[in-house]
C-alpha cells in the first residue's frame, strides 16, 4: 500500500485517514487543490480590486486633467505600474495557474491531488507573502516604484522615478518571491499532469483546458528564470553597486560611479520573460475558452489534434519573438527583420485557432449560457487585439505606433480583457462544482453585457489615438498641438467608461459571495458536461475527489452529440457502447 | 438574438467609426510615406478579417442558437478545410509582411548623403549638436560630462573643436535633405519622436543609437519624450523647425562651437583671480 495520494492503489479506507479535520489544516494550512485552488483565486481577485482601482485613480487624471489635486505625477506613475504588474502577475498569471490549473489539473485528469501536496500549500503560502510584500511599497518612504510594469533601468533606479528609494526593492523582491511560489506550483502542475492521470487518460484526450495549463506552466518554468536573474541584477545595481545594466550616467548635473553596464541587457532578459508572459496568460484562456464553447455548443470541439499542437507550437514560438517589444529600442537593426519574421508566422496558429472556436459553433446547438456569452465575448475581443498585434509586430509598422496609445489598446485588448473574458466565463462555469451552487443569471447578464459592451467600447476608439499619435505614459497633454482637443473628450468618455466597468465588478463579486448562500442548487453536472471534473461522487468533491474508486477513462473529452446515442454528451468515464459513431475520431475506438 | 444583434452593430459601427472618427494620422511631414502604406495595407488586410470572423460568427449563433430539439453535428476534423485555411492566412501574413520587412530595409539603410545631427536627452530637456566644415563630430565621453562642457567632447579632438553646439530644446533643419539623427542620452532612456515624420528611436545611455529622414514640409513640429524617463516625462518636449536651406543656415551660425565655448568658460575662469 503507497502512502501516494496518486496511484491507482491506494486504498480508500488509508486515504480518508488523511483527511484534515480541524478548521486550521482544512481551510487554512490546506494541502487539498482545490481549497489551495480557491486561496489563489481569492487572492489574486482581491489584489486585482487594488489594481482595478489604481486604473480609476489613473483615468481620472487623463479623463480630467487639472481637476483632482491628490494626483501628482509621481502618484500618476506609480499607479500605471502598479496597475500593470499587478494585473499582469498577480492576477492574471495567479489565477489562471495557481487558480484554474489548481482546481481543474487533478479534477480534470483523474488524480486524486497534486502529486506534491505540501509543495503545493507552501507555493501559495509564497505568492501570499509576494503579495504582501508588494503592497507594503505603498506604505514606505517614496511609496511603490514608478518606472512602468517593465522596471527599465537605468531610470527605475534613479532618482526622478519615484519609488526609486524603497518601492522598487520591494518590487524586485516579491517578484523574486512570486517566481518561487510559481515554480513550487508549476513543477507539481506538470508532474502531475505527466504522472498521475487515470487510467486511459492519454495526453491526446486531455480537455484542452489541462493543455493550455500544461504548456502555459512549462513556459513559466523557462521564462521567469530570465526575470529572475534580471531582477537580481537590478537589486545588485540598486544596491552593492554594481554595474550590469548602468553605464556611465550623469543624473540631473551629478556623475554616478556606474560604468560599462548595458541597459538593453535588461530588456532583453525583460521580454525574453516578457513575451512568453503574454501566452502563459493566453494559453490558458484559449485552453480554457475552448471547452467552454464545446460544452456549451453542444458539440465537440473542432480539430481538437489541431488545437493542440496549435497551443505547443504557440508555446515553442513565443520564446523566439521577444525583441519584437524592442523595435525601437536602439538594439541592432538587423534584428527587426528576424523578430518581425517570427512574430507573423505565430499569427498562423493563433489564426487557426479561432477559426476552430468559430467552426465550433458553426452547426452546434448553441446554448447562450453566461460562460457562453463571455467566450463569444472572448473570441471578439481577441480577434480586435489579435489583428492589432500584426501591426505592432511588423517591424516598421510600430515605429510610428510603438509607445503610442495604440499599443495600450492593443495590449488590453489582447491580454487584458480577451483573458479576463475567460476568466469570468470559466467562474460562471465551473462555480458550480467549486460551491455546488449556480450564480444568479440576472446578476450575472448584468455583468457581461457592461463588460462586454463597455469594454470594446473604451479601448476600441484608444487605438485611434494612437494613430494621431499620442504618447503613452504621459501625465498630461495640456500643450501638445499635434492633439486634437476632441481627443480630450474622447478621454473623458472612456473614463467614464471605465468606471462604470470597473462598478460592475462590485456587483460580480457580490454575486460572488451571495450565491454562495443563496444560489440555486446546482447537482452534480448542470451543463451536461463530459469532463471527469463532472463525474465526482460528491458536489463539491471532497478530499481525494473521487471517493472510492478511481476514474477510468474510455474517451476523449468532446463526445457531445454523438450519432446514434440519445444523450447529447457522453462522460469521459463511460465505455463504448454499441451504435456510437465516431466519424473522424477513428483513433479514440480502442477505448483502454 | 440581442448578442447577435450586438455584434453585428459592433462590426457595423467599427467600420463607420473607422472612416468618420476625427482621430486619423496627422499630416505626413516627412520622406516616410511607405510607412504609412504598409499601415494602411495592414489596416484593410485586418479589416476585412475581423468582419468576416464576426459576421460569420454572428451568423453561426444566429442559425444554430439552440431551440426545442435542435442537435449539434459530430464533426471531430476536416482537413481539408483546416489546410485551405492555414493557406490562405498564410497569404494574408506574407501580403502584409513583405512590404513591412521592404520598408524596414529602407529605414535603416542611411542613404550616403546624409548629413548627421546628433541629439542628446537628458532629464528632461533635449540639446543637439551640429558638426563644424569638417562635417565630422568630435567624439564624447559620458564621464567628462560637467557644467562647463554639457556634450562631454573629448578636449584634444580636432574633430570636435568646431562642433555647433545647440543647448536648446528648439532644433532647425532644412527641408529636402536627408538627415541622420544620433541619438544618445546621458542618464535614461528616452525616445526621440516627433508623429508628423512617423519616425522614432529611443536614446540609450551608453549607446548611440541612431535613425534617418527627410524633411518634406517647412513648419513647426513637436518633439515628444516617448520613453518613460521619469517624474517629468511628459513635459520633456521640444521642437523641430523645417526651414529653407539659407534660413537654416543662419540659425545654424548662430550657435557657438565647442572651442568658442572653450575659450569663453577659459576667460571667465581667468578672469575670477582678478575680482
Amino acid at each position: 500500500m503507497t502512502d501516494t495520494v496518486t496511484g491507482t492503489t491506494i486504498s480508500p479506507t488509508d486515504h480518508e485517514d488523511h483527511g484534515p479535520t480541524t478548521f486550521l489544516t482544512k481551510y487554512i494550512w490546506s494541502q487539498d487543490h482545490k481549497v489551495i485552488a480557491i486561496q489563489y483565486a481569492i487572492t489574486a481577485i482581491s489584489v486585482g480590486m487594488v489594481a482595478l482601482a489604481l486604473s480609476w485613480l489613473m483615468r481620472l487624471q487623463l479623463g480630467f486633467p487639472d481637476t483632482f489635486d491628490f494626483i501628482d505625477p509621481a502618484g500618476y506613475y506609480q499607479y500605471v505600474t502598479m496597475h500593470g504588474m499587478i494585473m499582469v502577475i498577480y492576477l492574471l498569471t495567479a489565477i489562471f495557474l495557481g487558480g484554474f490549473g489548481n482546481y481543474l489539473i487533478p479534477l480534470m485528469i483523474g488524480a486524486r491531488d497534486m502529486v506534491f501536496p505540501y509543495l503545493n500549500m507552501l507555493s501559495y503560502w509564497f505568492y501570499l507573502v509576494s503579495v504582501l510584500v508588494l503592497m507594503s511599497s505603498f506604505f514606505v518612504t517614496g511609496g511603490p516604484t514608478g518606472a512602468g510594469w517593465t522596471l527599465y533601468p537605468p531610470q527605475s533606479i534613479l532618482p526622478g522615478t519615484p519609488g526609486y528609494e524603497w518601492g522598487i526593492i520591494l518590487m524586485l523582491v516579491s517578484l523574486v518571491i512570486f517566481i518561487v511560489a510559481f515554480t513550487m506550483g508549476g513543477l507539481n502542475y506538470v508532474t502531475t499532469i505527466l504522472q498521475a492521470r487515470a487510467k486511459g487518460m492519454t495526453l491526446m484526450r486531455m480537455p484542452l483546458s489541462v493543455w493550455g495549463i500544461f504548456v502555459a506552466t512549462i513556459m513559466g518554468l523557462l521564462a521567469f528564470p530570465a526575470l529572475f536573474v534580471g531582477g537580481v541584477m537590478m537589486m545588485f545595481d540598486r544596491l552593492l553597486g554594481t554595474s550590469f545594466f548602468m553605464p556611465a550616467i550623469i543624473a540631473q548635473g551629478e556623475a554616478l560611479q556606474y560604468n560599462g553596464g548595458s541597459p538593453l541587457l535588461f530588456q532583453h532578459l525583460f521580454w525574453f520573460f516578457g513575451h512568453p508572459e503574454v501566452y502563459i496568460v493566453a494559453l490558458p484562456a484559449f485552453g480554457i475558452v475552448s471547452d467552454l464553447i464545446s460544452i456549451h455548443a453542444r458539440k465537440n470541439i473542432f480539430g481538437y489534434r489541431m488545437m493542440v499542437w496549435a497551443i505547443v507550437g504557440i508555446g515553442a514560438l513565443s520564446f523566439v519573438v521577444w525583441a519584437h517589444h524592442m523595435y525601437v529600442s536602439g538594439m541592432n537593426p538587423y534584428f527587426g527583420f528576424f523578430f518581425a519574421v517570427t512574430t507573423l508566422i505565430i499569427a498562423v496558429p493563433t489564426a487557426i485557432k479561432v477559426y476552430n472556436w468559430v467552426l465550433t459553433l458553426w452547426r452546434g446547438d448553441i446554448h447562450l449560457t453566461l460562460p457562453m456569452l463571455y467566450s463569444i465575448a472572448f473570441i471578439l475581443t481577441f480577434v480586435v487585439g489579435g489583428l492589432t498585434g500584426l501591426f505592432l509586430g511588423n517591424v516598421v509598422i510600430d515605429v510610428p505606433l510603438s509607445d503610442t496609445y495604440f499599443v495600450v489598446a492593443h495590449f488590453h485588448m489582447v491580454m487584458g480583457i480577451a483573458p479576463i473574458l475567460v476568466v469570468f466565463g470559466a467562474i460562471y462555469h465551473w462555480y458550480p462544482k467549486i460551491t455546488g451552487r449556480l450564480l444568479n443569471v440576472q446578476m450575472g447578464h448584468i455583468h457581461f453585457w457592461v463588460t462586454f459592451i463597455g469594454t470594446y467600447l473604451m479601448y476600441f476608439p484608444m487605438h485611434y489615438l494612437g494613430f494621431v499619435g499620442v504618447p503613452r505614459r504621459y501625465f498630461a497633454y495640456e500643450d501638445a498641438v499635434f492633439i486634437p482637443e476632441s481627443a480630450q473628450t474622447l478621454n473623458a468618455f472612456i473614463t467614464v467608461i471605465a468606471l462604470i466597468i470597473g462598478a460592475v465588478q462590485l456587483l460580480f463579486i457580490f454575486n460572488l459571495i451571495w450565491s454562495c448562500f443563496k444560489g440555486k442548487e446546482a447537482g452534480p453536472n448542470p451543463w451536461n458536461a463530459t469532463s471527469l471534473e463532472w463525474q465526482t461522487a460528491e458536489t463539491p468533491p471532497g478530499h481525494g475527489n473521487w471517493g472510492p474508486t478511481d476514474p477510468v477513462v474510455y474517451r476523449w473529452a468532446y463526445d457531445y452529440s454523438v450519432p446514434g446515442v440519445e444523450e447529447d454528451f457522453i462522460p469521459q468515464n463511460v465505455p463504448h457502447a454499441k451504435g456510437e459513431t465516431h466519424q473522424g475520431r477513428d483513433d479514440d475506438t480502442e477505448g483502454v | 438574438m440581442i448578442l447577435v444583434i450586438v455584434l453585428v452593430l459592433i462590426v457595423v459601427g467599427s467600420v463607420i467609426f473607422s472612416f468618420t472618427s476625427p482621430w486619423w494620422f496627422t499630416p505626413l511631414a516627412s520622406n516616410w510615406g511607405a510607412i504609412d502604406t504598409t499601415l494602411i495595407i495592414t489596416f484593410v488586410i485586418t479589416g476585412i478579417v475581423f468582419t468576416a470572423v464576426v459576421l460569420f460568427m454572428a451568423y453561426a449563433i444566429f442559425r444554430y442558437r439552440h431551440k426545442e430539439g435542435s442537435r449539434a453535428d459530430y464533426e471531430p476534423e476536416n482537413k481539408k478545410l483546416e489546410i485551405w485555411l492555414t493557406v490562405l492566412t498564410s497569404i494574408g501574413i506574407i501580403a502584409m509582411l513583405a512590404p513591412g520587412l521592404i520598408v524596414w530595409d529602407q529605414f535603416i539603410t542611411v542613404p550616403k548623403e546624409a548629413k548627421v545631427v546628433e541629439v542628446l536627452g537628458k532629464q528632461w530637456t533635449w540639446a543637439f549638436r551640429f558638426p563644424g566644415k569638417d562635417g565630422k563630430l568630435g567624439t564624447v565621453d559620458t564621464r567628462l560630462i560637467n557644467d562647463e562642457n554639457p556634450w562631454g567632447l573629448i578636449p584634444g579632438d580636432p574633430n570636435g573643436q568646431d562642433d555647433l553646439l545647440v543647448d536648446d530644446s528648439e532644433l532647425h533643419l532644412p527641408i529636402g535633405k536627408p538627415y541622420k539623427l544620433l541619438l544618445r542620452s546621458t542618464d535614461v532612456l528616452h525616445d526621440f519622436y516627433v508623429p508628423q515624420f512617423r519616425a522614432k528611436m529611443d536614446l540609450v545611455p551608453g549607446l548611440v543609437t541612431y535613425f534617418w529622414f527627410t524633411p518634406t514640409k517647412i513648419g513647426e513640429f513637436e518633439i515628444l519624450c516617448a520613453e518613460l524617463c521619469g517624474v517629468a516625462h511628459s513635459e520633456m518636449r521640444g521642437l523641430v523647425v523645417i526651414d529653407e536651406e539659407p534660413a537654416f543656415q543662419e540659425w545654424l551660425n548662430e550657435h557657438p562651437t565647442f572651442a568658442q565655448e572653450t575659450a569663453l568658460i577659459e576667460a571667465q575662469v581667468s578672469e575670477v583671480p582678478n575680482q
